[in-house]
């Protein structure tokens, strides 16, 4: 039978490339375009070349933005990861309480990120604030709108309140995945608990602890209502992360070129930092398998 | 090395179990002998895994005890019963070598480093995988990895018994007959207690000295090879075991004689006449085929060639009989008969055997 040859059927993508360009491509080139011109203002645009690239990147500015943020993100991780597999082991297996465990972990993910940060500043204040107030009553000096390491304190603790339970679902799921036969082969093999957890749980929750992390990374490397909410960036630039600066920048000061030549450098650290993490894990994943 | 003692065990996964039914294991009573290798045969959800994980301790039992010798372990965990168990699926270490995943088990109870070495090497030539000792156990084959769970289970040497719940199922059939040789040539070495645990008859006739046939959560037969096959005691054993399994025919029994549906089948024993549901059982192997007027009258339906023998497939009165001819007979034209040897007729009353009073002298059954 003579295949019919009929290449109309590319038309049915049509939807989607036009969906694409608008939400995706567009704002994109967009913001390319921004990042190469300069403007005295009456929508007159002039060739400004890498100029602004080269601002930005000798910016020292961006540069403790960047620094901040890395240490932002480096203690997350640190936090969260750890103690999501901690709660993820602790949880109960099965039964009711599995089901209530799982819904209280849910809970702080479905609260929107200002509603957190809202929160989260008004438990800190030291006036009507259930953790200030207990903070003074402890005759503690507690003040996040003044001190950086209570605001750096009070921001990372708001992220972790918020975000654990993400890593611990994932964690969860992980281990709820292995078969019943490990756990009894290890107790015949005596193994104790750290290495039934060292070399069965920890192992097989390795695929959805690469996904946590690489969430966890980008989600708190793009951080910005939360912090904004809390402490706006300060005290000072204690707490100015990338996006805050971005923000400012783009449209406190509407330095839009600037700001556009930023953006893409941010976008282009987040795809690079995480294909790296993602290529390591992988690649390590497959060296162990020879 | 220990005997191990069941005394009355019954185990139902209800909290609260009402009937017989609810028990996944009905009562029982079995004593393993120290140093045998038994075989435990059953249909799939007959109770065997549910038996092997309350030996090994992963199960309590709803009732009754277990005994070591003559120690209650009832309410002794795994590690305190020193047993051995390889399961059915593969269970490796995966980030570990082939060496530290054999090892494991030895290092877990702190022995010396240097007898390590030498029970790992040991174990490794038995399961054939010296040259993989520093290879990752992740990314290797099904068989390879259950070949490490079996090595893992028979590295110790203190054992009190080695239990395997189907160890063989992922396992290439070829792979299957050497590792059970395997198995075998170890009992014969350490003479450890091993329960095997199998829904595979060949494995099971080949591997153990003793069979232990599980029905519908019960014991139905403990017997030898040879035993399960000529005296099967209920009839579960009988088309359980054996390809094709024993023909069952309804009858009524009296003295030496069997009438079916108005046939008399000659018997090899005196029966005074049994009440219930009565069937005869009789193994494909001892069925001739004839013409004239002796046996049963049946419909010859097909005949198919195995290889070693053909298997005549037949009927009477709509149900199933079976015969095994030898291989190259052809059937005569107009043989619609089949013949029985009365020594191998057994007789059932719902489903257990019937023993016989005595057995039909020579004398007596040529004047039958």
């Amino acid at each position: 039978m003579d295949k019919v040859q009929n290449n109309k059927a590319w038309f049915l993508v049509l939807p989607v490339l036009v969906l694409v360009a608008f939400s995706a491509v567009i704002p994109l080139m967009t913001v390319v375009n921004y990042s190469v011109q300069d403007t005295f203002g009456n929508n007159v645009f002039f060739w400004q070349g890498l100029g602004w690239f080269k601002q930005v990147l000798t910016s020292s500015q961006v540069h403790s933005a960047f620094g901040r943020q890395l240490m932002f993100s480096g203690i997350i991780l640190a936090i969260q990861i750890p103690l999501g597999i901690a709660i993820a082991i602790c949880m109960p297996k099965r039964g009711f309480w599995a089901s209530v465990c799982l819904v209280l972990m849910a809970l702080p993910l479905l609260i929107p990120w200002n509603v957190v940060g809202t929160i989260w500043q008004i438990l800190g204040r030291g006036d009507i604030g259930l953790i200030g107030f207990v903070l003074d009553a402890l005759n503690i000096d507690w003040n996040y709108a003044r001190n950086p390491l209570h605001a750096w304190i009070i921001v990372v603790v708001m992220d972790v309140w918020h975000w654990t339970s993400l890593v611990a679902l994932l964690a969860y799921a992980g281990l709820q995945s292995i078969p019943q036969a490990y756990y009894q082969a290890a107790k015949i093999d005596q193994a104790s608990r750290w290495k039934v957890f060292r070399y069965i749980e920890l192992p097989k929750m390795a695929g959805v602890l690469l996904i946590a992390i690489l969430l966890r990374f980008m989600d708190s490397f793009m951080i910005y209502t939360e912090p904004f909410v809390v402490t706006g960036g300060g005290p000072g630039t204690a707490t100015s992360f990338l996006s805050i600066d971005l923000v400012k920048m783009a449209l406190g000061q509407f330095d839009l070129g600037p700001a556009a030549a930023f953006s893409i450098m941010y976008f282009l650290v987040i795809l690079l930092v995480s294909w790296v993490f993602y290529t390591v894990m992988t690649n390590l994943d497959k060296a162990e398998g020879r | 090395m220990t005997q191990i003692t069941l005394d009355n065990l019954a185990h139902s996964y209800l909290p609260n179990p009402q009937s017989e039914d609810d028990f996944a294991l009905k009562q029982l009573d079995h004593v393993w002998k120290d140093g045998e290798a038994y075989a435990l045969l059953g249909a799939s959800g007959c109770g065997k895994s549910t038996l092997l994980n309350i030996i090994s301790g992963l199960l309590v039992p709803s009732r009754g005890r277990i005994l070591f010798d003559d120690k209650d372990v009832t309410h002794q965990d795994t590690v305190a019963r020193n047993i051995a168990q390889v399961f059915q699926f593969p269970v490796v270490y995966d980030t570990m070598t082939v060496g530290d995943n054999l090892a494991f088990p030895l290092r877990n109870r702190g022995m010396d480093p240097a007898y390590i070495a030498k029970r790992v090497q040991q174990i490794a030539s038995m399961i054939g995988m010296d040259d993989l000792l520093k290879r990752k156990a992740r990314g290797l084959t099904a068989d390879a990895k259950q070949k490490i769970s079996l090595g893992r289970g028979m590295v110790r040497e203190d054992v009190n018994a080695i239990l395997f719940d189907e160890p063989l199922t992922v396992i290439d059939p070829h792979m299957k007959w050497e590792l059970r040789t395997q198995l075998k040539a170890l009992h014969n070495e350490f003479g450890h207690t091993m329960i095997y645990v199998t829904h595979d008859q060949t494995e099971a006739l080949t591997f153990a000295d003793k069979v232990v046939v599980m029905h519908d959560g019960r014991v139905v037969q403990l017997g030898t090879p040879e035993e399960l096959f000529d005296t099967p005691e209920h009839t579960f054993v009988g088309y359980f075991i054996g390809s094709p399994g024993m023909n069952l025919i309804d009858a009524e029994v009296s003295g030496s004689m069997a009438h079916c549906g108005g046939h008399s089948v000659p018997l090899g024993g005196h029966y005074t006449a049994p009440g219930g549901h009565v069937q005869i059982g009789i193994r494909p192997e001892f069925v001739t085929i004839a013409s004239g007027e002796e046996g049963l009258p049946v419909t010859i339906k097909r005949i198919e060639d195995v290889g070693r023998h053909q298997i005549l497939r037949a009927e009477f009165a709509g149900k199933p009989v079976n015969a095994i001819l030898p291989e190259g007979m052809t059937v005569p034209a107009g043989a619609n008969r089949l013949k029985f040897a009365p020594e191998r007729v057994n007789v059932y009353a719902d489903d257990w055997r019937v023993t016989p009073l005595h057995s039909v002298s020579a004398t007596t059954k040529e004047a039958v």
